[in-house]
């Protein structure tokens, strides 16, 4: 250990500069996004523009909006995304309150039934198969319903449930006559805000950023998600334009088109995560929580 | 016999009781029971189709046996070892850099400056948040031969443009680093949970016995958290070869697919793509097997070095 002898100072000073510099490192390029979004595009894919917006423009953003594409796709993001937490939180919460009573009978068959599906798995096409046997190929459900809810999620909630639902209060009121339906509506969900809070966030930011379900199960572009329309704009129309370019064309057009593409292109980026970036800081604290909670052993 | 027959009638009538007494919680269990069966047990049923011919108009049951056609054909193929070797080589990859988050971690612990901790630490896990469709688009974005920000800086210190994203060589670097990138603060937060249990009197004790921060970092903050460690360690190890099969999707183009081919693509092409259902169903079966024999084998080994282990 000898050769590790710093002064505690030097430790310090050296143990804030790699902190510094680790976050400069993964800040940078969402600096340079926000920036891009509002800069000429020219300034941009030159490299004149690299930290500041040089020559402000908000094309991007007009062009953002006038795309009916994107607005149909934040619009079903939208509704999928609220759908599948309502869903979630349905499927979830019942569950885990049931879980954490210790009157329900046969309680390790069902942990057993819910934690085999993190071991083993059907995998990608015998699920398929499913979801198009059910009829629900192109379908909102097909969205939400595949994925609904992980046996992570339950493990947590019920073990939040058995901490802060103390076992008399459950006791005292079925004395008195309440039922489980009543006690859960009336007594455990108000005191649960925190769990509900933690699992919808969860699921929400999953639903909102996912692609590959849609990418499968939809056929329609009316029902496509901001995802799917992302990786056309972002990944499949930058080869297009790629191999456009290089067979020489009419080059003036061509500039131009890659020009409103990458205008398009980091402001449509910004919208889309404008709703996670603006709620995160605020959020930070219940994500964490959630991470904590689950990463309790069982 | 006759005092068992009433020991178990006696039983039974307890069980009815309890149920009629409690059946809303069965009832509370029946929209997950419902989910898990159709949506987890019914495809494990339906794996059977990897050993038989399917065809939709005969179901899963009436489709024919063929045993272990689709797995020869699979391992006999000339794509078998590509396949194979680019899944195993991606992933022993983001294996090997597992530790960068506990070193993170541990520095964030050292920081003796409040409000920076929590700045460098809402701000490094801001990109575990965003998608990634934005993430590769970026890539994209910085990574053009022509316009990218990265190429420019490449000529501007005289060094030809790098076609990064249609380049076998660069794939592998590219996922892996922009993977790090998207989690490497997140990662932070369980380890830096552990490192909040640890016990201030060790530190005490060491302080006085003259011990300096970097001793104390590996004498008492490591081994402290090392069940942590070794937990995220097998669990990451279940998932291998599955991790980041969608961003491999979305960043594999006709010309890196010599090394982005993994067995999971491979999966979605043969399967969703191409309908060849069985097939695909045996490739991902394969892959399947081969994690959770991973799983056992680090979980065992786990058991027996260092007394953490799942179960």
């Amino acid at each position: 250990m000898s050769k590790f002898s710093l002064s505690d100072k030097a430790f310090d000073r050296l143990n804030f500069l790699f902190v510094l510099l680790i976050t400069i490192i993964i800040i940078y390029p969402l600096i340079f996004v926000i920036s891009a979004s509002i800069s000429d595009p020219h300034a941009v894919n030159t490299g004149k523009m690299w930290l500041w917006p040089v020559d402000v423009t908000f094309e991007g953003f007009q062009r953002v909006f006038q795309n009916d594409a994107i607005w149909i796709g934040y619009k079903n993001t939208i509704l999928y995304t609220v759908v599948g937490v309502i869903v979630h939180l349905f499927v979830l919460l019942p569950a885990a309150y049931a879980l954490s009573r210790k009157e329900l009978m046969g309680k390790k068959a069902w942990l057993w039934f819910i934690l085999f599906t993190m071991l083993f798995n059907g995998g990608l096409i015998p699920t398929y198969l499913v979801v198009r046997n059910l009829q629900m190929l192109d379908t909102m459900w097909a969205i939400v319903i595949p994925g609904v809810v992980g046996a992570w999620s339950i493990l947590v909630a019920r073990t939040f449930f058995q901490q802060t639902i103390p076992d008399q209060l459950v006791e005292a009121a079925k004395i008195d006559g309440a039922s489980d339906i009543y006690l859960f509506f009336k007594v455990v969900l108000p005191l649960s805000m925190p769990i509900i809070a933690v699992m919808a966030l969860f699921h929400g930011v999953a639903l909102w950023n996912q692609y590959f379900n849609a990418l499968i199960y939809l056929r329609t572009e009316d029902k496509f998600p901001l995802q799917l329309i992302l990786r056309q704009i972002l990944i499949l129309n930058e080869v297009s334009a790629d191999s456009a370019s290089s067979a020489a064309g009419s080059a003036q057009s061509f500039a131009d088109q890659i020009k409103t593409a990458s205008l398009v292109k980091y402001a449509v980026i910004i919208v889309s995560a404008l709703p996670l970036l603006i709620v995160y800081p605020f959020l930070q604290r219940f994500f964490v929580k959630g991470v904590l909670i689950g990463s309790v052993k069982e | 016999m006759a005092k068992d027959q009433s020991i178990q009638r006696g039983k039974r009538a307890t069980i009815k009781k309890s149920f009629q007494r409690n059946w809303q919680l069965y009832l509370f269990m029946m929209p997950v029971f419902l989910y898990f069966f159709i949506f987890h047990y019914i495809p494990m049923y339906g794996v059977q189709i990897a050993f038989k011919d399917y065809f939709a108009t005969l179901g899963i049951w009436g489709s024919e046996w063929v045993g272990f056609e689709h797995f020869e054909r699979f391992f006999s193929s000339y794509y078998f070892w590509r396949l194979l070797k680019n899944t195993i080589i991606l992933n022993l990859y983001m294996l090997v850099l597992f530790p960068l988050p506990i070193i993170l971690a541990l520095a964030f612990n050292e920081l003796r400056n409040g409000a920076f901790k929590k700045w460098t630490q809402t701000l490094t896990y801001a990109p575990h948040f965003i998608s990634v469709v934005v993430v590769v688009g970026m890539l994209v974005a910085f990574l053009d031969p022509n316009t990218g920000l990265i190429n420019h800086l490449l000529r501007a210190l005289g060094i030809d443009s790098i076609p990064f994203l249609t380049s076998p060589d660069w794939f592998r670097h590219i996922f892996v680093w922009s993977g790090q990138w998207q989690t490497l603060g997140w990662s932070t937060i369980i380890y830096l949970a552990a490192l909040a249990g640890v016990n201030p009197e060790l530190h005490e004790a060491a302080k006085v016995d003259g011990a300096t921060r970097m001793q104390r970092i590996f004498r008492i903050n490591i081994p402290s958290i090392m069940p942590t460690i070794v937990i995220l360690f097998i669990l990451n190890i279940g998932n291998f070869m599955q991790i980041g099969f969608e961003k491999v999707l979305l960043m594999q183009n006709t010309l890196n697919s010599e090394t982005s081919d993994v067995i999971q693509t491979f999966v979605y092409e043969t399967g969703i793509l191409e309908g060849q259902y069985s097939f695909a169903a045996a490739v991902g079966l394969f892959e399947s097997a081969i994690n959770i024999v991973l799983l056992i084998t680090v979980n065992q080994i786990a058991r027996k070095v260092s007394e953490n282990s799942l179960w």
